[in-house]
């Protein structure tokens, strides 16, 4: 039986990079839909309704939104290669836990590092520097938080890479200097073709985030 | 199976503690129950090393290994002790799905209700609207999600009944404190037969306080939580 996967999706968007990852990982063919996020389709409205956010995965006409939601579906049903979460439970909790620190802390800390300014900006500055920290730790001399291969914890993380040149631009700070080991980590991530194509470069990244904050009228 | 191979660190008011007790009974697991202070200060030497990026309830302690967050706590048990009765569902579409609804719990709803106790009256009508919007999106999903069934999960107490119904105790505790009714049938009926199942379920029964105690208890949050704020 043919599936239909579609991808919903946003190119500069973090999230759906996650997604992406996840698909070319299990090398799975699927259509990828580009949103508008300021005329979004009937279609995203639809199959988001709660949220109307991308990504959104569609299988077989199966809505699935929320990034690590869908990149554990791709990951439980295309489960005959590529396994993308460990077996052990135990590794499998301590995987969703550092992802879901990905998610309560990165994306939040680093929009605070674009937007605020002075003292608020200071602080998520050191915040978001605390955190890289620790995310180092775990990885500690692994090539990947996954181990040997490409993981969980590696798609949720790698896609804030391709922000870090609008971090350190608008923070004017230098994030190689404090976290080189996550630095090293990420270049090792796009080696892999899955992440490479997944990916946008850190320039076309920054890029649009200076057209947005031009467009609301910040300096 | 001895008592020292499980542990729980939490607190008897805690939604999220509520959640793994439930999962555990699932199970019948038996477990060393390690309560934390009454308002979670000072947090005890344990917790702290047992969780050192949140120090927050509950901690699974499992042949000394640690595992942290609620859902993630339930979902290793699921995992772990794989023998029926499953908590998960069996296909990966509802799981998605259950998943999906207990983000969006996690997000809104207990956020919401310790708002509610922190602020004054006048001031609660946006959040009393946030947990409207709240039950009218569950009341869709237990339709969707129960295909006619008794609960979320179908039959029997599943994923996503386990982390909506651990609210229910606080839930009591905001209408009768503030006398302001929330889950009512003219709003969600399917969801108040289902809260009314879910505490009377064998996998429930007792886990839940008692009404009268959070609100006493809520009230000592609410110095607590107001205190916090002040120093903001």
């Amino acid at each position: 039986m043919a599936d239909e996967v579609v991808l919903l999706d946003f190119w500069a968007s973090p999230f759906g990079m996650r997604v992406r990852i996840a698909l070319a990982e299990k090398g799975i063919n699927y259509e990828y839909k580009e949103e508008d996020l300021r005329n979004k389709s009937p279609l995203l409205l639809q199959s988001n309704p709660v949220h109307k956010k991308i990504p959104v995965l569609i299988h077989n006409g199966k809505p699935i939104a929320e990034s690590l939601i869908a990149v554990q579906y791709i990951d439980e049903v295309w489960n005959d290669a590529s396994p993308l979460l460990p077996s052990d439970p135990y590794q499998r909790a301590q995987a969703r836990f550092w992802a879901d620190y990905v998610d309560k802390k990165i994306y939040e800390i680093g929009r605070n590092i674009i937007w605020k300014k002075n003292e608020e900006r200071e602080a998520a500055k050191k915040e978001f520097i605390d955190c890289l920290k620790l995310l180092e730790e775990q990885l500690g001399d692994k090539t990947y938080f996954g181990g040997d291969k490409l993981g969980y914890v590696d798609i949720a993380l790698v896609p804030f890479y391709t922000w870090f040149k609008g971090y350190e631009t608008l923070g004017n700070f230098n994030i190689e200097s404090e976290c080189p080991k996550l630095i090293a980590w990420a270049k090792r991530c796009l080696q892999k073709e899955s992440v490479s194509k997944s990916l946008h470069d850190q320039g076309q990244i920054y890029e649009f985030i200076v057209e947005i904050r031009k467009k609301l009228g910040i300096e | 199976m001895a008592n020292s191979e499980l542990k729980l660190l939490g607190k008897w008011s805690s939604p999220y503690v509520i959640r793994v007790k439930i999962a555990l009974r699932i199970k019948s697991l038996e477990y060393e129950n390690l309560e934390e202070h009454e308002t979670f200060s000072p947090k005890s030497d344990l917790l702290l090393q047992s969780n050192p990026v949140y120090a927050k309830v509950p901690v699974l302690i499992h042949h000394g290994k640690p595992i942290c967050e609620s859902m993630l706590i339930v979902q290793y048990i699921d995992e772990t002790w794989s023998t029926t009765p499953s908590i998960l569902p069996s296909d990966a579409y509802d799981r998605a799905l259950a998943r999906f609804w207990v983000a969006y719990i996690d997000d809104k709803w207990f956020p919401t209700i310790e708002t509610i106790v922190t602020v004054d009256e006048e001031e609660r009508k946006p959040y009393y609207d946030i947990l409207d919007t709240v039950l009218e999106n569950m009341e869709d999903a237990f339709v969707k999600c129960s295909k006619g069934k008794a609960f979320f999960g179908g039959d029997k107490i599943g994923y996503l009944d386990i982390a909506f119904g651990s609210f229910l105790g606080w839930l009591s505790a905001i209408e009768q404190e503030y006398q302001r009714k929330v889950l009512v049938e003219s709003k969600a009926p399917a969801l108040v037969k289902w809260a009314e199942r879910f505490v009377a379920d064998p996998a429930v029964k007792g886990i839940i306080p008692e009404t009268d105690r959070v609100v006493k208890l809520s009230r000592a949050f609410r110095i607590k939580w107001r205190a916090e704020l002040g120093e903001k």
